[in-house]
């Protein structure tokens, strides 16, 4: 009796698979002990390791015996990211409908700390290039920037990137290491006299009529000027307009919860796909990694410096420079560490209410910075 | 690395005119509202 296939799959398991069950481990170990972003994480994590069993039925697989056989995450990859796109666009729905943008409407000005604080992305789409990363690729790197998970996976797809898998892991960890990341990009360009420098905060109400036309008028601006972003601009805007529109209270509530849970269970055990070892294990992940990193702080600096700017051009309603540093996408982790930091500096500054308007603002931004890199590549033809 | 610098200007332009514009229509909703009271 041949009882070779009980230690087949043990001896054909390679270095790189097991590089792998340990990047699935970490980011289990992640997920669960340390809570980053473990929504997303944990599926990776988990995804990781079942891509990378040898002959795993989870990924199309070829034997003598059986012919093709189906796996499920490739089905799942290439229907719902590589086909369609559609489980991170889909995702905006949700995520549209839990933003409130009424400090944001409030507060219009603040729309600007949003687009200044994606500078980070192209800064780093440079240096990726400068690094002997090809265009397509750098972008998708770039993106890791727009502190969006969704938004750097349907990027780097479109793109047909080689590195999904790497970028997509990047963008959720930076994402959940904001509170490490953002104090010190911050504190290497203010003073605690910056940091201390309190705001007024006015509640104004913000009618009805604003806030339901609000979405329709980003979608229509949005789709004129960069319409490769309307796909991702148009589902968040949907998503905020279920919300707003009073009158479909169920669905608001489905988006918000039933449609963004199935939603991110489903992403984050797909985008593992990527995350096959030969994809996965080269250097190019570990630049792609500091890539990320630097995208960060290069967004949270220019936030901040973008701001001191302003302070200067419009000296009669200054702005606290940190609250330029909250115009990236991670919400609302940016918003509470400017808080903290203004806190520290000195006890009664309030400055969370100004740095929600600012990181709803980068919530848009970084979907629109999505599309216009989409439709630099569109306009090349 | 002219095309990447080329994305750096083209897309922030790209980003601020939208994020500028709206900026705008909502300054003139609030203007609107305003007026009303």
């Amino acid at each position: 009796m041949d009882l070779s296939f009980l230690w087949q799959g043990i001896l054909s398991v390679t270095w790189k698979q097991f590089v792998m069950y340990v990047v699935g481990g970490l980011l289990i170990y992640l997920a669960i002990e340390k809570e980053y972003e473990p929504a997303l994480l944990m599926p990776m994590g988990f995804g990781a390791i079942l891509v990378n069993l040898p002959l795993s039925g989870v990924i199309n697989q070829f034997t003598a015996g059986l012919g093709e056989t189906p796996g499920i995450i490739q089905w799942l990859f290439e229907t719902g990211i590589g086909v369609s796109e559609a489980l991170p666009i889909l995702l905006f729905i949700g995520i549209g409908a839990m933003i409130d943008f009424g400090p944001l409407l409030s507060n219009p000005k603040l729309f600007l700390c949003g687009a200044a604080a994606q500078t980070g992305i192209f800064m780093t789409i440079i240096l990726a290039v400068a690094m002997g990363f090809d265009l397509k690729d750098a972008a998708s790197i770039g993106i890791i920037g727009a502190a969006d998970g969704p938004t750097s996976i349907l990027v780097s797809q479109v793109l047909r990137s080689k590195y999904v898998g790497a970028i997509a892991v990047a963008a959720y960890s930076y994402m959940a290491l904001v509170p490490i990341i953002q104090p010190v990009a911050i504190k290497l360009v203010t003073t605690k006299k910056d940091r201390a420098m309190r705001m007024g905060y006015k509640v104004r109400n913000v009618s009805r009529r604003t806030r339901i036309l609000f979405p329709i008028f980003v979608t229509v601006i949005a789709g004129l000027v960069a319409p490769s972003s309307v796909a991702l601009v148009g589902f968040l805007m949907f998503g905020n307009l279920i919300r707003e529109c009073g009158v479909l209270t169920t669905l608001s509530l489905c988006a918000q919860n039933e449609l963004a849970n199935l939603i991110t269970l489903l992403l984050g055990i797909t985008i593992s796909f990527s995350m096959k070892a030969e994809d996965f294990v080269r250097p190019e992940t570990l630049m792609i990694l500091c890539l990320g990193l630097v995208a960060f702080m290069l967004d949270s600096i220019v936030g901040v410096l973008f701001v001191k700017l302003l302070n200067i051009i419009t000296p009669q309603n200054k702005i606290n420079p940190m609250v330029g540093a909250a115009g990236i996408s991670a919400f609302p982790m940016s918003s509470r560490v400017i808080e903290k930091l203004g806190q520290e500096a000195d006890n009664q500054n309030h400055l969370l209410m100004h740095a929600i308007a600012a990181n709803v603002s980068g919530q848009i931004a970084s979907v629109v910075a999505g599309g216009v890199v989409l439709q630099y590549f569109a306009n090349l033809g | 690395m002219l095309q990447a610098i080329e994305m750096l200007s083209q897309g922030m332009a790209g980003i601020f005119v939208v994020l500028g514009l709206i900026a705008l229509v909502v300054k003139g909703m609030s203007w609107l509202d305003n007026r009303k009271k």
